[in-house]
């Protein structure tokens, strides 16, 4: 086993998703401190573009592990590709991203190894020479601590902005190599029918600095166009709590919480929520927290950072004006 | 070290008589609602004060395998992995509709990491007849979601995560599946024998009906250890477990913060105050 910490890259059109890029500065911490490399493995149809930007946000080595039938993500593919690789030239750790891929790939990947694996981590770290991670636990009421065994690697799966974007140093290069695919399509027992992207005016909520959330107070889908307005106007996204998807007002990748995403971003403006323990689980991490609420005495006023009494169908239109004002003022 | 696998095509596989066996995997967890008690020493949560229901995800794979069992026939047997309480879980699922219930229960299966967890479950899975394997997508205890795939892998079956649509062929031999993926919808075609991991959009649970609940209360739930599932501690207990909880501890309580009840004009100035001069965003 080397000292080398591993990161399993996503990518789209050509650029590495933010999530990929955060495990990159996460794997300098830990490479430091064994002395060990930081390795980008890039998984794909087409790799050389987005495999040439990942030496400037930290990676020493990049694996860029080509194959047509790599293009679109399969369990069978990708597991098989990375399992050879990580057996042929185990690292310490290989680092995955708590997306629908990492959380579909790592934990097979892990059962065909037979190593270690832990999954939503907040934190990945080495404490007394032993690797350690923290990850949220019963509706997040408890953080677990959980310490890895000696195995060859150990695969951590790291919850989206835990940690911070490593700054882009243009002089840093990274050294390139094609990593060798032998992949037959018969290897691959499901098929990608398609992917139907849904087009939205607001980011994703896994890119998002600022995530603005409507619960049931907002009374009907129609309004949930004040969330968006003021989304676009802060360059956020929209989130919702539980009873919106349940009614229908909104897809259900909007939910945030126990059953939804788990979400930290700077700021979580929540509105029309009371703040439930499970709605908590899923956004009690995040840096700032402001909620508008009519009544005093919801839970998520008093855990807020700033707590607004206040309606928000009359908060909300002149809170999006006052955004666009001070974006627009110079 | 196994030699590496590349993979494999699909085993030629047909439903015996247009009956479809099905598995579902059931876990008993702590009620989501209720407050948590940290044993003194971090090693765990104290359980026996706590309300312990049917992992909720676990609902929506019951529901998942009964409706296939009343498309095509077949029986739905539920699985779980537990102390002699978890049998209250299998109950409910029974009370739902499952035709059988199997309790695995060991003290030597103690400490046990997820991927023994799965090995246990596949290995009780193999001496079943099975078409279709269900689990929940996570269970709401530690969200940890590897059960699913690493059963899959210990049977060597393709897999479809977190499944919020899911349609069956006509002859029952393959499905096609939706996953929510970031910003879109994997539309996955699926060979069966397979395992499925299930998200909460993909159906609505229906309620035990009462005389389910009575039909229930008499079943009888077999409980195998680990030996009559051909395993040791040795393989799947604490020794062979290779991640630890190390400590349990309650999350840092936030700083307290302001609260501004009054005029409207002063809150839309204080969140903009806020945005600018402490999170920095504006
Ligand atoms: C197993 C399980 C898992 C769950 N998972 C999740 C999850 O992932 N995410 C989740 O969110 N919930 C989850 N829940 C549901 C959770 O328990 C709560 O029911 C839910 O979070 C409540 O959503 P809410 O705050 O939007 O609605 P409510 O609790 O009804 O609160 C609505 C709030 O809006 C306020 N309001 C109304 N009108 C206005 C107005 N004009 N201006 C300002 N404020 C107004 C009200 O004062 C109230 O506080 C789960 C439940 C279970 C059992």
């Amino acid at each position: 086993m080397s000292h080398d910490v591993w990161v399993v890259v996503e990518h789209q059109d050509g650029l590495a998703k933010k999530i990929s890029l955060e495990l990159l500065g996460c794997a300098r911490a830990l490479a430091a401190a064994w002395s060990g490399k930081v390795v980008a493995f890039v998984p794909g149809g087409s790799t050389s573009q987005v495999a040439a930007a990942l030496g400037a946000r930290g990676a020493d080595m990049v694996f860029a592990a080509e194959h047509p039938l790599l293009q679109r993500y399969t369990t069978d593919g990708y597991a098989t590709v990375l399992t050879e690789a990580l057996r042929a030239d185990p690292p310490a750790v290989a680092l995955f991203g708590a997306t629908s891929q990492g959380r579909d790939l790592a934990p097979r990947v892990a059962a065909r190894l037979g190593v270690g694996i832990v999954t939503d981590c907040t934190s990945v770290g080495v404490q007394d020479g032993t690797l350690v991670a923290t990850r949220p636990m019963y509706t997040r009421k408890a953080i677990g601590t959980i310490r890895f065994k000696e195995t060859a690697p150990r695969i951590a799966v790291v919850l989206p902005a835990m940690y911070p974007l490593p700054p882009e140093q243009p002089q840093r290069k990274a050294e390139i190599r094609s990593w060798p695919v032998q992949l037959d399509a018969r290897a691959i027992r499901t098929t990608v029918r398609e992917v139907k992207t849904i087009q939205r005016e607001t980011i994703p909520l896994i890119d998002a600095d600022i995530i603005v959330s409507g619960g049931r107070g907002m009374k009907g889908p129609e309004n949930f166009a004040l969330l968006d307005a003021l989304a676009r106007a802060l360059g956020g996204a929209v989130g919702s709590s539980r009873p919106p998807v349940d009614s229908g007002w909104v897809p259900h990748d909007y939910e945030i919480g126990q059953t939804g995403k788990t979400v930290s971003p700077q700021v979580y403006l929540a509105c029309g929520i009371s703040g439930a323990p499970q709605h908590l689980a899923g956004m009690s991490g995040s840096k700032h927290i402001i909620a508008i609420n009519k009544d005093p005495n919801a839970p998520l006023l008093q855990l807020a950072d700033l707590g607004i009494v206040g309606d928000l169908f009359q908060i909300l239109p002149k809170l999006t004006d006052a955004v666009k004002r001070v974006k627009s003022s110079p | 070290m196994p030699p590496p696998r590349t993979g494999r095509p699909p085993e030629p596989w047909a439903p015996q008589g247009e009956r479809v066996n099905i598995i579902v995997c059931v876990k008993q967890v702590p009620d989501t609602e209720a407050p948590i008690r940290i044993k003194t020493d971090g090693s765990g949560i104290d359980e026996t004060a706590l309300n312990l229901v049917m992992n909720y995800y676990d609902e929506h794979a019951t529901e998942a395998g009964l409706r296939l069992r009343e498309q095509f026939g077949g029986s739905v047997t539920l699985l779980s992995v537990g102390h002699e309480r978890a049998k209250e879980a299998l109950r409910t699922g029974l009370a739902m509709g499952a035709d059988e219930a199997i309790l695995i229960s060991d003290s030597a299966a103690e400490g046990v990491d997820h991927l023994g967890l799965a090995r246990v479950l596949a290995e009780v899975i193999r001496s079943l007849p099975h078409d279709v394997v269900i689990c929940g997508k996570i269970s709401t205890d530690d969200n940890a979601g590897i059960v699913g795939p690493a059963l899959a892998e210990y049977l060597n079956l393709p897999q479809a995560t977190a499944i919020a649509h899911l349609e069956v062929d006509a002859m029952g031999t393959s499905a096609v599946v939706h996953r929510e993926v970031e910003g879109g919808v994997e539309v996955l075609q699926v060979p069966f024998p397979a395992v499925l991991t299930v998200e909460r959009s993909l159906n609505e649970p229906r309620y035990p009906s009462l005389p389910g609940i009575m039909k229930a209360k008499r079943k009888e739930i077999k409980t195998l250890n680990l030996a009559a599932a051909r395993l040791t501690p040795s393989t799947v207990g604490a020794a062979a477990s290779r991640t630890v909880l190390a400590s349990l501890s309650t999350p840092p309580k936030r700083k307290a913060g302001r609260i501004l009840d009054g005029d409207m004009d002063q809150a839309v100035a204080a969140i903009v105050a806020f945005l600018k001069d402490e999170a920095k965003v504006l």
